[in-house]
């Protein structure tokens, strides 16, 4: 993290926006010991739209995992839309994670699971036990499902079961889930990996008219460049655990992104053969 | 890079034989100690014994007055089975919940392994459904016909009592067999455990839980059978009063019977896995 990026970030913020997070000093150590992040350092005010770019393995998805409060860091201080997420109570914190919402890659949907109900499960932070049991027999909002979905292209599917979609169809019903749950902060995981360039494109232009539209905050991991530049207005490049740039995305140059996915072993050794290796395969 | 004299070698083969070469070393002492002698089955006056008792039970008693008696019989053993698993239900589903990981919120974030303290409080509702499984059901009904007398209630509460110890471990295991992810995913989304355990767990847990209950079920209809000898009611108590009285058309009608209890189950079962699976 570099004193510019930090100056050009301030100049962005307009004197009376808040801090939708901030990361200082972050770093996570997997339980095999692996380095996934340190030293992160990022700021983002409340309506910010982000993509995080970088190699397979250089840290995306645990720098989302921590956003979520799915993961603890092991070092520095997170503060999530106001709140320091591992200091407060249990309630607390599920209040918090109900403003949360994380696109998955590959949406955890129990296979026999109806499309209307995983999409209603996007609210259970808000919704008390015996209303989210009886939406279980009858499903208590269809039209606001079915509006979600709609706006995915998916309407067709609300009552099918979550076996019968194809990946992609699956990643949309995750983010129609996320639209339903109306987070303040939204975090997406490769949210478009399993789509067409057109539907990709598309989906991701409604992530950014959703967060404009309600003054939420996304962040988004992507490995298509050309969709993130597209899209974000600012771009994070991570790399071997740490941030490369962090800039806005008109700002980014060829030189920065050669050097983000620049690769020597494979260019040393273009057959790549070497299976004992772990390799960083660019996959942009 | 794999060598290809390396590739020849599955290195899983030796692991494999080694088991299986351990599960026959283990297997020997256990039909030594067991006395198990099939040789006795075939000797002279054993073998006629049998032959005598088996041939009285043809033709199978179908008088009148005997068929109402095996109905009502027959209800009254259905009826314990249903009514002792019933309770043992109510106290199974809490206590699986309480005793399964993987509605476990320390786990969300130190990658599906617990606390130290949640195990701790795992611990106890794990050891009480280990005490209430590992004392067995006849055990129990002589207890409780000694408590409350002679007759079905004796039945009903030793069934509760022992399969709600082997239910509410299974569900705990069959919950933690699940992927745990979608369930993950809600408790991160800010759901309560309970709201995760709906939309998480359960969809994913329904068939296999409704076939091992249905299975249980039936085990329990058996089981009502055996504690009737002990006089816990139902078909077991009319069974033993007919094998007395040297009736082999009676003993055989109420075979027929019992293999009728157990196709209806099996066919139970399978509507409700066709519904729900």
């Amino acid at each position: 993290m570099s004193v510019l990026a930090a100056a050009s970030e301030s100049d962005r913020r307009a004197p009376d926006s808040t801090l939708a997070f901030s990361l200082s000093g972050v770093g996570h150590t997997h339980a095999s010991g692996q380095v996934a992040l340190q030293g992160i350092n990022i700021e983002a005010v409340e309506g910010e739209r982000i993509a995080i770019i970088g190699p397979s393995g250089a840290g995306k998805t645990t720098l989302l995992r921590l956003l979520s409060t799915g993961l603890k860091p092991d070092a520095g201080r997170i503060s999530l839309l106001d709140e320091q997420p591992w200091e407060e109570s249990r309630f607390a914190l599920r209040k918090l994670r109900a403003r949360i919402g994380l696109v998955h890659q590959a949406p955890p949907l129990p296979a026999r699971q109806r499309v209307i109900t995983a999409v209603l499960a996007g609210r259970l932070g808000q919704w008390s036990l015996p209303k989210s049991l009886l939406s279980l027999l009858y499903p208590l909002d269809p039209n606001g499902a079915a509006d979600a979905l709609a706006r995915l292209d998916l309407a067709d599917k609300l009552y099918a079961r979550c076996d019968q979609l194809s990946g992609g169809q699956l990643q949309r019903v995750g983010i129609a889930r996320m639209l339903y749950q109306q987070p303040n902060l939204i975090l997406a995981d490769e949210p478009v990996s399993a789509m067409d360039p057109v539907l990709a494109a598309h989906t991701l232009g409604l992530l950014n008219q959703e967060a404009q539209r309600r003054n939420a905050t996304l962040v988004a991991s992507l490995h298509a460049v050309d969709l993130a530049l597209a899209h974000f207005p600012r771009i994070i490049g991570l790399r071997d655990g740490r941030i490369l740039f962090d800039k806005p995305a008109e700002a980014l140059r060829p030189e920065e992104l050669a050097a983000l996915y620049a690769n020597e072993q494979l260019e040393q050794r273009p057959a790549a053969s070497s299976a004992t290796q772990a390799l960083n395969l660019p996959r942009c | 890079m794999l060598t290809p004299s390396l590739a020849q070698r599955d290195p899983a083969a030796f692991p494999r034989l080694l088991t299986l070469v351990l599960a026959l070393a283990l297997l020997w002492p256990g039909l030594s100690l067991s006395e198990l002698d099939l040789s006795v089955l075939f000797d002279g006056s054993n073998a006629g014994t049998m032959a005598v008792f088996l041939s009285s039970f043809w033709p199978p008693e179908h008088s009148g007055e005997f068929l109402a008696l095996l109905l009502q019989a027959t209800l009254e053993t259905l009826a314990i089975a249903t009514a002792g698993m019933a309770l043992a239900l109510a106290v199974a589903l809490p206590c699986a919940l309480m005793a399964t990981r993987a509605l476990s919120i320390s786990a969300l974030t130190r990658g599906g392994r617990p606390a130290w303290w949640s195990w701790a409080l795992r611990w106890p509702v794990r050891g009480l459904l280990i005490v209430l499984r590992s004392v067995p059901e006849i055990v129990w009904a002589l207890l409780f016909v000694r408590a409350v007398g002679l007759g079905p209630t004796a039945g009903v509460l030793a069934i509760a009592i022992t399969y709600a110890g082997m239910l509410g471990k299974v569900y705990a295991e069959i919950f933690e067999s699940v992927d745990p992810l979608p369930a993950r995913a809600l408790l991160s989304a800010g759901a309560s455990r309970l709201q995760a355990f709906f939309y998480g767990v359960l969809p994913q847990a329904t068939s296999e839980m409704l076939s091992y209950s249905v299975y249980r079920w039936e085990c329990a209809i058996r089981a009502s059978v055996v504690m009737g000898f002990v006089g816990a009611g139902g078909l077991g108590q009319q069974m033993d009063l007919s094998m007395r009285m040297f009736a082999g058309g009676e003993v055989a009608s109420m075979l027929l019977t019992f293999l009728l209890l157990v196709l209806l189950a099996d066919l139970l079962s399978r509507l409700l896995r066709w519904r729900f699976a």
